[in-house]
C-alpha cells in the first residue's frame, strides 16, 4: 500500500511539473508588452527596459522558469506586479475562505447525491424517474445562473438571505452559516443533480452484476447485499464522479464568489487575469493543480482500499 | 421424510438478456417518435434559424445605443426594453444567439478534431502511442476548465474564438476516450480481422468498420459538449474578462447582473435563452441515446416462458437415506428458458419480469401459487440458502471482487445456520477440501481474482452445499469451463449428489451430461416443456419431433458429415 500511494504521489508531481512548466511558457511566451502594460502609455522606452529588467522579463524564458521553479520551491511565488503583494500571502489568506466553501458544498453534496442516488437504483419508481428530470434541470442551467437566480429572487426581491456574504467566520457561526448558505447552495445544485444520476446508473449496474444473485441465492439479506457489497463495489465510481465534480467545483467557485463578493480565490484570479497580473495568475493555477492532485491521491488510496484487485496492480 | 419439490408450469416475461447490434437506419425514425427530440430539435433549429438571420431580423445593430433611452421597459421599438446603455434587448440576443452557437460549434469541432484521431491511433495501434495519450489525457481531464481559460484570457487577451480553441483541447479527452473504447471493442472481432485478412488497408478498415460504431456516440457526445461549452464561455464572459465589443448572452447577463437592482428582467432573457439552447442539447444527446437503446431492445423480443420445466419434477423420497436424492435436468437448446425457469423457482427472476401463468411448489408448498404476478419473496427468501441453493454458469462473475473466498463461504453459513463465525470456518475449510480444493488455508484467504476459473466454480459448488440444502439447481455449472475441468466438476457433482443425498436439478444443453447424471429430463424449446420423462424414455424412445432433432444435433458417435443429411430430413420444428 505504501509503494503505491509512492508511486501516485510521484506521478502527482510529475504533473505538478508538467502543468507549471506549459503554464508558465503559455503565459510569459507572449509577455513583450507587460511593463508597458504595467507603466502605462506615458512611460519611456528607458523607463519600459528598466521595468523589464526589474521583472527579470529580459531574461531566456527556460532561464525564468527554472528561477521561477526555485523560488517555488522555497515557498516563495512572486510578488503582484501591481499590488507588490507576495503572491503566497494572497493565495494564504484566500484558499481559507474558497475552501471552507468547496468543501461544505462537497460533503453535502456526496451525502445528498449517493442518499437520492441510491434509493433512486433501489426503489425505482417516482423517486427515479424525479433523478432523472433533475439531472436534465441541473444539465440545463449553469452553476452561476443559479446562483445568480438565487441571489435575484430570494436576497434582493425577498430579502430572505444578505445578497453578498462577506462574513468572516468569527463573527459567530449562526451569521456565517447563513450568510454562506446562497452560495454553497449555487454550488452544489448541478452536483447533487448530476452525481444522484451518475450515482443511480453505478449502483445499478451493480445490482445486475451476477454475483449479487448468487448472493441472493445463498440467503444474504438484501439489506446486507446492498450495504456491504453493492454499495462497496459502487463507490469507486461515485469517488470518481465526486472527484470530477471536485475540479469542476474549482473553476464554479470563481464565479460563485464575484457573485456573493467573497474574499476568496475568485476575485483575486478574475482580477489579475484581466490585469494580466502574471506571477499570481501562475499562483492560482499551481494552488489549483496541487488541490486536484491531493483529491486524486486520496480517491486512489480509497479506491484501493475498496478494492483489492487495485492495490494489486 | 417425504420432500417432494414440485414445478409446474411457471411463466414469466422475461427482458432482454444479450445486446445486439443496432439497426441504424431505424434510429432516425425512431428519433423523430420521440416527442422530446422532436421537441428539443424544434428549438434548436428555431434558435439556429434566428442566429443565422440575426442581421436581418434584428431592428438594431448589436452594439447600437441609444442614450436618452437607457433600461427602459419593452415598447413597440425595443419589444424586450433596453439595456443601461439604451441597446436593444432583443436584437443583443439575436446577435449573442450567433456568437454562442459558433463559438460552441467551434469548440465541439476542435474536440473532434483531436480526440478524434488520437483515440482511433490509441485504439486500433495501441502501444506507445497509447500510453503517452492515456497520460496527456489524465492531465487534461485534471485540469479545472475555468480556471485554464482564465490563464489563456491572462495570456492572449480577450477572444471568444482563442478561449473556445482551448476549451475544445481540454475537453477532447472525452471524445478519445469513447473512440478509443469503441474501437478497442471491435478491433479483435472477427469481422475486422476478416477484413484484414482480405488485405484491406488499415485506413479503409477504420473508415468503413469503426467510423460506424462510433458516429452515434459522438453526436450524442456532441451536444453535451455544445451545452458546456455554452456555459463555460457565458461564465468567462461574465466575470467580464469576454470581448466587451461583442454581444454574447454571458455580457448581457453580466450587464444585468450589474443592473440586478433596477431591471431584474435583464437577467431573465439571457438566462432563458441559454437555460433553452442547453437544455434542448441535453435532451437531444438523451433522445438519441434513448434511440440507440431502444434499438437494442427490439432485438430481443418479449419472451413468453411459457409451462416451463418439468411439469412434475416430483423427487420422492430416495429409498436409502430418505431423503431426495433425484436428479432431474432441464435441457434444450440457447434461449429455450431453461436458466430463467431455474431462477424462478429460487425466485431470481430480474426485477422487471411478470409471471402470467403457472406455479411452483416446493416440499408441498406453492413458492408461486396460481395466479401469483410475483415472486413472494417472504416466502423463498426463508428457503433460499438453507433449503433450495444454486451453482451459477459463469464462475468468476459470481463472487464478489471485494471480499475474500473465505467470507463469502462463512457469511452465509452465520446468517443461514446461526453458527459462530469460528465454526462457520471450519466448515468452510473442511468444504473446501471435500470440493477438492488441494490448499484450503490458502483459497480461504484468496480473493476471486487469485484464483483460476476452475477453482471458483468449486468454490461456488462448496457455498452451494454450505448450508445444506435439499435441493440444488446448477445452471450449466460446466459452461464456462475448459474441458478437463468440465469432467472433474461434474464427478464433483455426482459424489456430493450421491453422499449427501440432495436432489439436484441442472439445466444443460448437453445430452452428455444428461446421460451421465441424472434420472429424469424435461426437455424445452421456446419457454415451453416439451416433453419429459425418464432419462432412459428419453433418450431411447424420445416422442416429440423436438427431442428427437435435439437428440440427432449430438455429435458424438456421428460419422463425419452424416448430421447434415439428418437435418435435412428432419427440420427443426
Amino acid at each position: 500500500m505504501i509503494r503505491f500511494i509512492a508511486k501516485r504521489l510521484g506521478s502527482g508531481l510529475v504533473v505538478l511539473f508538467v502543468v507549471s512548466a506549459i503554464t508558465f511558457f503559455l503565459l510569459y511566451m507572449s509577455s513583450g508588452s507587460i511593463a508597458r502594460n504595467i507603466l502605462g502609455d506615458q512611460a519611456t522606452a528607458e523607463q519600459v527596459a528598466l521595468k523589464e529588467a526589474e521583472l527579470g522579463l529580459d531574461q531566456p524564458l527556460v532561464a525564468r522558469y527554472f528561477s521561477w521553479v526555485l523560488d517555488a520551491l522555497g515557498g516563495n511565488l512572486g510578488a503582484s506586479w501591481f499590488t507588490s503583494e507576495p503572491v503566497a500571502n494572497s493565495l494564504a489568506s484566500r484558499i481559507p475562505v474558497t475552501m471552507t466553501m468547496v468543501f461544505a458544498a462537497m460533503i453535502l453534496i456526496a451525502i445528498c447525491a449517493a442518499l437520492i442516488g441510491v434509493t433512486a437504483a433501489v426503489k425505482r419508481g417516482w423517486v427515479d424517474r424525479v433523478v432523472q428530470v433533475g439531472a436534465i434541470i441541473g444539465d440545463s442551467v449553469p452553476g452561476f445562473v443559479i446562483g445568480v437566480i438565487l441571489v435575484t429572487v430570494l436576497a434582493i426581491q425577498l430579502g430572505l438571505f444578505p445578497a453578498t456574504s462577506t462574513i468572516s467566520p468569527e463573527s459567530g457561526p449562526d451569521a456565517w452559516v447563513y450568510s454562506m448558505s446562497l452560495p454553497v447552495i449555487a454550488l452544489l445544485v448541478n452536483g447533487v443533480t448530476g452525481g444522484a444520476q451518475q450515482i443511480r446508473s453505478a449502483v445499478i449496474k451493480q445490482l445486475e452484476r451476477d454475483y449479487v444473485r448468487t448472493l441472493r441465492s445463498r440467503g444474504i439479506g438484501e439489506r446486507e447485499i446492498l450495504f456491504k457489497h453493492v454499495l462497496r463495489s459502487a463507490a469507486p465510481a461515485g469517488l470518481t464522479v465526486l472527484s470530477l465534480q471536485l475540479i469542476g467545483m474549482l473553476g464554479g467557485v470563481v464565479i460563485i464568489e464575484q457573485i456573493f463578493a467573497l474574499p476568496g480565490m475568485g476575485p483575486l484570479a478574475v482580477t489579475a487575469t484581466g490585469q494580466s497580473d502574471l506571477p499570481v495568475v501562475m499562483g492560482v493555477v499551481m494552488y489549483t493543480v496541487v488541490v486536484v492532485i491531493v483529491v486524486n491521491l486520496l480517491v486512489d488510496i480509497l479506491n484501493g482500499w475498496l478494492n483489492p484487485k487495485v492495490r494489486v496492480s | 421424510m417425504s420432500d417432494s419439490v414440485e414445478t409446474a408450469a411457471v411463466a414469466a416475461t422475461v427482458p432482454p438478456g444479450q445486446s445486439g447490434t443496432v439497426v441504424r437506419s431505424t434510429v432516425l425514425r425512431r428519433l423523430f417518435k420521440n416527442p422530446l427530440g422532436i421537441v428539443a430539435m424544434a428549438i434548436l433549429l428555431v434558435i439556429a434559424l434566428l442566429a443565422i438571420l440575426a442581421p436581418v431580423l434584428a431592428p438594431f445593430e448589436e452594439n447600437y445605443s441609444n442614450i436618452a433611452k437607457t433600461l427602459a421597459a419593452p415598447d413597440s421599438v425595443n419589444i424586450l426594453g433596453t439595456d443601461s446603455a439604451g441597446r436593444d434587448v432583443w436584437s443583443r440576443l439575436l446577435f449573442g444567439a450567433q456568437l454562442t452557437l459558433l463559438s460552441a460549434l467551434l469548440c465541439a469541432g476542435v474536440a473532434i478534431a483531436i480526440g478524434l484521431p488520437a483515440g482511433l491511433i490509441a485504439g486500433y495501434y495501441a502501444g506507445k502511442f497509447e500510453a503517452v495519450s492515456n497520460w496527456v489525457v489524465s492531465i487534461l481531464m485534471s485540469l479545472p476548465g475555468l480556471i485554464v481559460l482564465l490563464t489563456i484570457r491572462a495570456a492572449f487577451g480577450p477572444s471568444v474564438w482563442i478561449s473556445m480553441i482551448a476549451f475544445g483541447i481540454l475537453i477532447s479527452p472525452s471524445y478519445f476516450r469513447l473512440t478509443r473504447t469503441a474501437v478497442q471493442s471491435v478491433r479483435n472481432e472477427l469481422y475486422v480481422d476478416a477484413a484484414r485478412v482480405s488485405g484491406l488497408s488499415d485506413w479503409s478498415i477504420i473508415a468503413r468498420h469503426i467510423f460506424s460504431v462510433v458516429r452515434a456516440p459522438i453526436i450524442i457526445q456532441t451536444a453535451a459538449i455544445a451545452g458546456v461549452a455554452i456555459a463555460i464561455q457565458s461564465g468567462l464572459e461574465f466575470l467580464g474578462l469576454g470581448d466587451p465589443s461583442k454581444a454574447t448572452w454571458g455580457v448581457m447577463l453580466s450587464e444585468g447582473f450589474k443592473n440586478v437592482y433596477l431591471t431584474p428582467t435583464l437577467l431573465f432573457w439571457p438566462a432563458f435563452a441559454m437555460a433553452l439552447t442547453i437544455g434542448a442539447l441535453v435532451l437531444l444527446g438523451n433522445a438519441i441515446r434513448d434511440a440507440l437503446e431502444d434499438g437494442e431492445k427490439i432485438k430481443h423480443r418479449r419472451k413468453h416462458l411459457s409451462a416451463a420445466t418439468a411439469t412434475n419434477n416430483r423427487t420422492t423420497a430416495a429409498p436409502a437415506a430418505g431423503r431426495p436424492s433425484r436428479k432431474s435436468v432441464a435441457v434444450g437448446e440457447s434461449g429455450s428458458g431453461k436458466s430463467q425457469t431455474a431462477f424462478s423457482i429460487l425466485g431470481l427472476l430480474p426485477d422487471n419480469a411478470r409471471i402470467v401463468a403457472g406455479s411452483i411448489q416446493f416440499d408441498g408448498n406453492y413458492t408461486v401459487a396460481p395466479g401469483d404476478e410475483r415472486v413472494n419473496q417472504g416466502r423463498l427468501s426463508k428457503l433460499r440458502g438453507k433449503r433450495i441453493s444454486y451453482i451459477p454458469q459463469e464462475p468468476m462473475s459470481n463472487l464478489d471482487p471485494a471480499f475474500t473466498i473465505g467470507y463469502q463461504l462463512v457469511t452465509p453459513m452465520v446468517r443461514v445456520l446461526g453458527i459462530s463465525k469460528d465454526e462457520a470456518r471450519k466448515r468452510a475449510l473442511k468444504l473446501l477440501t471435500d470440493v477438492g480444493i488441494t490448499n484450503p488455508e490458502r483459497t480461504f484467504s484468496a480473493y476471486p481474482h487469485e484464483v483460476s476459473g476452475g477453482m471458483a466454480q468449486r468454490v461456488l459448488i462448496a457455498g452451494a452445499i454450505s448450508c445444506e440444502p435439499d435441493l440444488v439447481i446448477a445452471d450449466e455449472p460446466t459452461t464456462a469451463l475448459d474441458v478437463t475441468v468440465q469432467a472433474d466438476v461434474l464427478d464433483l457433482l455426482r459424489e456430493l449428489q450421491q453422499r449427501l443425498n440432495i436432489g439436484v436439478i441442472l439445466v444443460t444443453h448437453n445430452f452428455g451430461v444428461v446421460a451421465d447424471l441424472c434420472d429424469r429430463v424435461a426437455v424445452m424449446q421456446n419457454g415451453r416443456l416439451v416433453e419429459e420423462g425418464s432419462v432412459r424414455d428419453i433418450l431411447r424412445n424420445p416422442k416429440e419431433q423436438y427431442t428427437r432433432t435435439l437428440l440427432a444435433s449430438m455429435l458424438e458417435g456421428k460419422t463425419p458429415m452424416s448430421m447434415l443429411v439428418s437435418s435435412q430430413k428432419e427440420p427443426v420444428a
